[in-house]
């Protein structure tokens, strides 16, 4: 057999220059990615342990369970925990119905006209408006021209208007992950939109609109803008510790992040370690909210069927 | 003489600004099997879109003409849902649907109304059995109808598409994607039906054509070219140089 004598090309899949080089540069490659991907983690453990080691003296089962006595600074924080509860949960069951069946529509019903450009023009642009910027319109449209005043539903609603339009765009992109094929196969044998919707195109992207829903719960549950100026308190005294400690009608309430920012900044006479055990708690709830998410994901994917 | 199953009337398509049907028109007739032949980008695939009225979905797709199912109009009719199950339609590749192989051929009657588990049971059977796949995944229809092979789910595809008892069912290339002995099995199913039903054959196959259909149509670039009998097409004489070249292989 007559091979050309051209040594590049090995006869006997050994090892050439070539393909050790080929394997340096792998080599190379998968350390350098590693490594970045390494570095990510590196601020998450120092963010989190300084945290928790520095409010570690604060932290009791008391502490969570009492309320706030004397501006904050003594006793413990569950009406402020409750008060997030209020806040996040109210504006969770605005946003996400309204988010979810909107974007069901742009994505599923709606044919490219003038109309959905501008609607999916406005969903773009409001994802990328600061929050401070939706306090302000909370406070015109909700505080002021609704009537209702600084209250929990006020602050409920200015979250919700933010997470709005995030939410629609997870959603829309977990619809558009079901193949179109998936589709046509179902129209082609006299399925209505609807039926398609429901049985196939629902089913296979739940996963990814809870997704990008819980991710927003713990983003509600972390600003502090917004809701300071529609109706977070400093301080509010409440009695009971039970879970309707508020009014969400007629009533503000407390919110971590806004106890975190006034303890931190506000109280001097607070005591050293009490900010960090509140950013802890607001830590491991959030922490909490996404491993939720991650496990209710993981088991709605091992169901997904293609 | 016979009512025509399918009358097309002047029937043009254009996306956007591009113009791919330029207004054809031919008669299908009850129980025939009429093979349609043609080279890709031919307009094969959307006039079986326009027949079933899918091409809506497609937004900037602009039908024209008349296409009359049973001498209806199929513009005029309201139920769409009604119109889309009298025609079963097969698409090139295969599409299992994320369910089981047992919802997958039940969805279409479910989707319908039929609830109750005894007829569903006997539909699911009949379809699969004419799609020749009831003995290969009679012991496990609680699978996944995507985990089956491609030639498979091909067949289930078949089957799903004659879960709704259509008058007319429409292949298009319904062949390329499993292999020959299963594609013989599945054209002597059409053989079959083609008692029951009216069958529209899309195909690459040019032989396809001819073991099966009737009457063959040469499509292109949105116009016919010939249609006829079959024997005539694939015969020393057809009436067009261009379907001598295209069926022998010595076109262009």
């Amino acid at each position: 057999m007559n091979r050309p004598a051209d040594t590049n090309i090995s006869p006997t899949f050994g090892e050439t220059q070539f393909t050790r080089k080929k394997q340096r540069q792998e080599f190379t490659a998968k350390c350098f990615f590693g490594g970045m991907a390494a570095l990510m983690v590196i601020p998450l453990i120092l963010i989190v342990g300084h945290v928790i080691t520095q409010g570690w003296h604060s932290l009791s089962w008391d502490f969570l369970t009492t309320n706030p006595r004397m501006g904050g600074v003594k006793g413990g924080i569950w009406s402020v925990i409750v008060g997030t509860l209020y806040i996040v949960g109210i504006s969770l069951c605005v946003s996400a119905p309204i988010g979810v069946l909107a974007a069901v529509y742009l994505n599923e019903y709606a044919k490219e006209t003038w109309f959905t450009r501008i609607v999916n023009l406005a969903v773009v642009n409001l994802a990328g408006v600061p929050s401070i910027v939706h306090g302000l319109f909370g406070v015109g449209a909700f505080v002021y021209a609704a009537g209702m005043g600084k209250s929990i539903v006020a602050a409920s609603l200015t979250l919700a208007i933010m997470t709005l339009p995030v939410i629609i765009a997870s959603t829309k992109e977990a619809l558009s992950s079901v193949p179109m094929q998936f589709r046509e196969a179902c129209w082609n044998v006299g399925a209505s939109r609807w039926q398609t919707i429901r049985r196939i195109v629902l089913p296979n992207s739940i996963s990814g609109i809870l997704t990008g829903v819980i991710l927003q719960v713990s983003r509600a549950a972390g600003e502090t803008a917004p809701v300071m100026i529609t109706g977070v308190a400093i301080y509010k005294a409440v009695e009971g510790t039970g879970l309707f400690l508020y009014d969400p009608f007629r009533e503000q309430c407390m919110a971590l992040s806004m106890h975190l920012y006034y303890i931190a900044t506000q109280a001097h006479n607070a005591p050293k370690s009490l900010p960090f055990a509140i950013a802890t708690v607001m830590i491991v709830l959030v922490l909490f909210v996404n491993l939720t998410a991650i496990v209710f994901r993981s088991w709605l994917r091992s169901r997904r069927k293609w | 003489m016979v009512k025509p199953k399918v009358q097309v009337e002047n029937l043009r398509l254009s996306y956007g600004p591009k113009e791919v049907i330029h207004g054809i028109s031919f008669d299908i007739e009850p129980n025939e099997i009429l093979g349609i032949i043609g080279p890709a980008q031919s307009g094969k695939t959307s006039l079986l879109r326009c027949i079933n009225r899918t091409i809506e979905f497609t937004a900037n797709a602009r039908p024209s003409g008349v296409i009359r199912v049973d001498g209806v109009d199929v513009m005029d009719m309201r139920n769409v849902y009604e119109l889309r199950r009298r025609i079963g339609m097969v698409a090139p590749l295969p599409v299992g649907l994320p369910l089981s192989i047992y919802d997958n051929v039940a969805f279409a009657p479910r989707a319908a109304g039929m609830k109750r588990k005894s007829e569903l049971d006997t539909l699911v059977e009949k379809c699969l059995t004419q799609a020749a796949l009831w003995d290969e995944v009679k012991d496990r229809l609680d699978s996944l109808g995507t985990k089956l092979s491609g030639g498979q789910q091909q067949r289930l595809t078949i089957a799903r598409a004659l879960s709704h008892s259509p008058e007319i069912l429409c292949l298009d290339e319904f062949s390329i994607a499993i292999d020959p002995v299963t594609t013989m099995r599945i054209e002597d199913v059409l053989k079959v039906l083609k008692k029951e039903m009216t069958i529209i054959l899309v195909t690459n196959l040019v032989q396809q054509a001819r073991r099966l259909a009737a009457r063959t149509m040469f499509l292109w670039n949105g116009e016919i070219i010939e249609l006829g009998p079959t024997e005539q097409l694939f015969g020393d004489k057809p009436k067009d140089k261009r379907t001598y070249d295209y069926v022998n292989g010595i076109f262009g």
